[in-house]
């Protein structure tokens, strides 16, 4: 009847009877008769797997999605390409049904890969320790500020209106509970204000967090951010998108203290929001801080090499409330589709993919205002996304493309009421120049 | 095994990337030069036949569920069906950006929206979040509108959090990064809640307790109505860490209980696959007076039947992070939710329930079982015996590597020496359990012959015993060349 229940009638009988019992409502009596549920419960199902199967791809048919419709929309999540061998091995049942690898020795495949990531993202960011991953970008923003407040013993932070306004609430949402002094800085033309920053930074400020490319994609100048928050002691927090990172400069060599970000870019598929992950990084000196797991190198008796996860008198479960986090569970099999994905690209094939983002963007972002009827938002550079500032409400725009089966950008005056009629636009290695071709020609009415 | 590093070639790649269609500018004219790096990340230059083989060999180093049992207490390792992993990778579900313009993704809301329901019919709750991503996230969560709830009703003096010593490590640790203030109070003798305990604990500074039912011990809080009682009239609220919800899902909600906050482990009791340590999912549902403060956006349906996300919630704690939570774990919880019923799912608690109680008594001759009573879906031995003889429990558990079985979880809870927490799930079969205690009463043999064989186990697994101590003094996370 039910094919993951492989206990049968008899099965039950004789287990029953091991057990000493005549029913299985005797192995239940612990639980007051008023508590238990009465009736059927109002659930759908049971559906055989044909069924299920039929329904369930009826409601994704009810999704346009984005094969049928070239996306210029980003906002913190990106069409990158996925290259196919990713999900091949992230199907290995050896990786995708294995928990937490609490059991070094027959887990040298999850801890292996772990290293390797680790090692791939402290590579990527410029920094020299790595945990194996949080839940995303925005909680490892959190993260990061409660961890400057720890590592300071501050309780303020500085962070930039220009951080991705999901991260910025997720940031205030802790920090509320946590007690966590949050100060917004301002932006100039597309940029965070260092001149507000140089005003509001003073001795109870634990950390100056900024994105780069920043949330309107536009490029910051860390090391300015950098040299002011260690003048006053506190630490730089970064949030930096990966794919940006194989063509810029690494955050640790502009002095960033603390490195996360949305680590979607890396192999991993939309899917309407997640599962995605976020990475964290910081120096040899903060390591000790850094929440989740980390996967470290070592030996058996005979001198093996192997993996392990370690410094774990940072975790909850030997620290319980002293711990630097609660996280247990990480995002363990996005992290390694990022490692798949960083390996099949390589040193090369990473800078490439950053470098088609660049050429397509500013292709896109040219051909934008050369239609005369879209003007640049901020001139501040840019990397694969940039905002535009039309004669229309950008709800028209999206609207007209999308009946030419084109997603649109993301409308800043959601989050920005000053940026009316604003468009932020993502162009990826994913987009063609014909599918530019056709966003340029219908985001202009005619 | 060598390191993808340690196979790297330059000039091998495992990519083909299409030709830049669009008329080039050089990069400085773009980029300012000191914005650039100087030097390509030290990523591995490989085939993609080279990363395959790579990536395949490191599997075979792993352990899943499909290698074979995997007993890990707390962790309900169900199998994780096929299908499902099908069903959330249809393009449909997977290539759906999550700002794109609600009418085009009427789908994934209306699957958000039933999931809630469902969710909410099983718990006993009014509404369910499924923005949190792990379980230790819906912690936080819940804690985060209980004491968002006491601050709206001019009681934000209640900070007191109230969690038994049995609770998972991150129960305080979720209540630390809450702001509240942690109570830990001593479980009483037959492994439950000490109702004496909770009473002294309990006063006009409590903001609510923490209970996880049936507790870590699988034993369920028969007081649990009691318990209810004490902290409601003291004006707190209940919240129910739901990790071991796999012993009552069609058989008592938390709603009846008494809880007024729950999470659930959709990678845990929804079949969703756990990864190696993650994607998880980690709903949380609450009662109609905590449901202001959840997480925004919460799915809803209008007049017309279309689905919508709102965010016009004035109360709401926030956000907890971005967009809706792990979609693509939702949908296969989803699947599996659709493909048992309410039937199917009461049928999976019963025999997990059947299948620790068989392991039970089938082991308790040979091990320590300090709370000897009817277990919900796992049960805590202790190798205390064993101890004596100078083999600890983690010996035993490597030594199970030796037999083909993942080991249970040792060491916790914490309020029993030598812990071997065993939980089989429904989708053992009765070989499965007949095969697993025989290796089992094999190495209590072991210890009393052979003891050096299980202290220096494992023998048969790609690497022998690895040294923590090591890893920890001089930590090395990162290869260099
Ligand atoms: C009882 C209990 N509570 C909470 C958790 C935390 O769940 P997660 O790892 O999904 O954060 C676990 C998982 O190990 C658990 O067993």
């Amino acid at each position: 009847m039910y094919p993951y229940l492989p206990i049968t009638s008899e099965d039950r009988r004789r287990m029953l009877q091991a057990v000493g019992v005549e029913a299985i409502e005797e192995l239940f009596v612990d639980i007051p008769s008023v508590m238990r549920c009465k009736g059927r419960l109002n659930l759908p199902g049971p559906l055989s797997e044909m069924e299920m199967a039929r329904h369930m791809k009826a409601l994704a048919g009810k999704n346009k999605n984005l094969d049928d419709n070239p996306c210029f929309l980003g906002a913190g999540a990106y069409d990158h390409y996925v290259p196919s061998i990713i999900n091949h091995i992230l199907l290995r049942q050896e990786f995708y049904t294995a928990y937490t690898p609490y059991q070094p020795e027959v887990s040298q495949g999850t801890l292996q890969a772990f290293f390797e990531y680790q090692t791939m993202i402290c590579e990527l960011t410029g920094m020299e320790v790595s945990n194996a991953s949080v839940y995303d970008g925005a909680s490892a923003l959190a993260e990061a500020v409660a961890m400057a407040c720890q590592a300071t013993r501050r309780g303020e932070v500085l962070l930039s209106r220009a951080v991705h306004p999901e991260a910025r609430q997720v940031v205030k949402t802790y920090s509320h509970f946590s007690s966590v002094n949050v100060k917004e800085l301002g932006y100039q033309n597309g940029l965070t204000g260092a001149g507000e920053a140089e005003e509001l930074i003073n001795n109870q400020t634990s950390a100056i967090v900024v994105q780069n490319p920043n949330f309107f994609g536009a490029l910051e100048e860390l090391a300015k951010f950098a040299e002011l928050a260690h003048r006053h002691k506190a630490l730089l927090i970064v949030s930096a998108d990966p794919i940006a990172l194989g063509l810029l400069k690494p955050p640790g060599e502009s002095g960033a203290d603390i490195v996360v970000g949305e680590g979607q870019p890396l192999g991993n598929p939309l899917s309407f929001g997640g599962p995605y992950f976020g990475f964290m990084a910081t120096t040899e000196k903060l390591m000790r801080r850094l929440p989740g797991r980390i996967v470290g190198q070592t030996a058996d008796s005979e001198g093996n090499r192997g993996f392990i996860l370690t410094l774990q008198a940072r975790e909850q479960h030997i620290r319980r409330e002293k711990a630097t986090s609660n996280i247990c569970s990480n995002q363990a099999l996005c992290a390694l589709a990022a490692a798949v994905y960083l390996t099949v690209l390589g040193k090369k094939g990473l800078r490439q993919v950053a470098e088609l983002c660049l050429q397509k963007a500013h292709y896109t972002y040219r051909s934008l205002l050369e239609t005369g009827k879209f003007a640049s938002t901020f001139t501040a550079p840019f990397f694969k996304e940039f905002a535009v500032t039309g004669q229309e409400d950008a709800a028209v725009v999206n609207a007209r493309l999308m009946e030419n089966k084109i997603i649109g950008g993301y409308p800043l005056a959601r989050d920005y009421p000053e940026l009316k009629n604003a468009l932020l636009i993502a162009v990826t290695e994913n987009r063609t120049r014909d599918e530019i071709d056709r966003l340029v020609k219908y985001s202009v009415a005619t | 095994m060598e390191l993808i590093f340690e196979q790297s070639v330059p000039g091998r790649t495992g990519i083909s990337l299409p030709a830049i269609d669009v008329p080039e500018e050089a990069i400085e004219s773009l980029i300012p030069a000191e914005y650039l790096r100087r030097e390509s990340p030290g990523l591995p230059e490989v085939s993609e036949g080279e990363a395959a083989r790579h990536f395949t060999r490191l599997s075979r180093r792993n352990f899943g569920v499909d290698t074979g049992f995997y007993p890990l207490g707390s962790c309900t390792m169900k199998y994780n069906p096929k299908v499902n992993e099908d069903i959330a990778r249809l393009n449909g579900f997977t290539r759906v950006h999550p700002y794109q313009s609600e009418d085009t993704v009427q789908g994934c809301l209306e699957l958000l929206y039933h999931m809630d329901r469902c969710l909410s019919e099983l718990t006993g709750m009014a509404r369910v979040s499924l923005q949190p991503a792990a379980g230790a996230h819906g912690e936080l969560t819940g804690l985060m509108m209980m004491k968002a709830y006491h601050e709206n009703r001019g009681e934000g003096h209640r900070k007191k959090i109230i969690v038994p010593d049995s609770s998972h490590g991150t129960n305080p640790a979720s209540a630390q990064m809450a702001g509240l203030k942690l109570v830990e109070i001593k479980s009483g003798k037959n492994g439950r809640l000490d109702l004496d305990e909770l009473k002294k604990a309990v006063d006009g500074q409590v903001a609510g307790i923490m209970l996880t039912n049936p507790n870590t011990l699988g034993l369920f809080e028969s007081d649990i109505a009691e318990i209810a009682e004490i902290v409601h009239s003291a004006g707190g609220l209940l919240y129910n860490d739901g990790a071991n919800a796999n012993a009552i899902l069609g058989i008592s909600t938390p709603g009846d209980m008494g809880f007024d906050v729950v999470h659930l482990n959709l990678h845990k009791s929804f079949a969703a696959p756990h990864g190696g340590g993650g994607p998880g999912s980690g709903p949380v549902g609450v009662k109609e007076h905590l449901a202001p403060f959840l997480p925004k956006p919460l799915v809803e349906i209008k007049g017309d039947g279309s689905y919508y996300l709102e965010y016009n919630r004035p109360l709401s704690i926030g956000k907890v992070r971005s967009f809706y939570g792990n979609f693509g774990v939702v949908v296969k919880a989803y699947a599996y939710i659709l493909t048992m019923g309410p039937e199917g799912l009461r049928q999976a608690a019963e025999d997990a329930v059947l299948n620790a109680n068989f392991l039970m008594k089938r082991l308790k001759d040979y091990y320590d079982l300090p709370y000897d009573q009817v277990c919900k879906h796992e049960f805590v031995l202790s190798g205390g015996r064993q101890k004596e003889k100078g083999v600890n429990t983690e010996d035993i558990a490597k030594r199970l590597l030796d037999y083909g079985y993942h080991p249970p979880t040792v060491y916790f809870p914490l309020i029993v020496k030598e812990a071997l927490m065993i939980e089989p799930t429904e989708t053992e079969n009765l070989e499965t359990l007949e095969r697993f205690i025989e290796a089992m009463i094999q190495i209590a043999g072991e210890v009393d012959e052979e003891p050096e064989k299980v202290r220096l186990a494992p023998h048969t697994t790609v690497v022998g015993r690895l040294d923590a101590v090591k890893a920890a003094r001089k930590p090395v996370l990162r290869w260099k060349p």
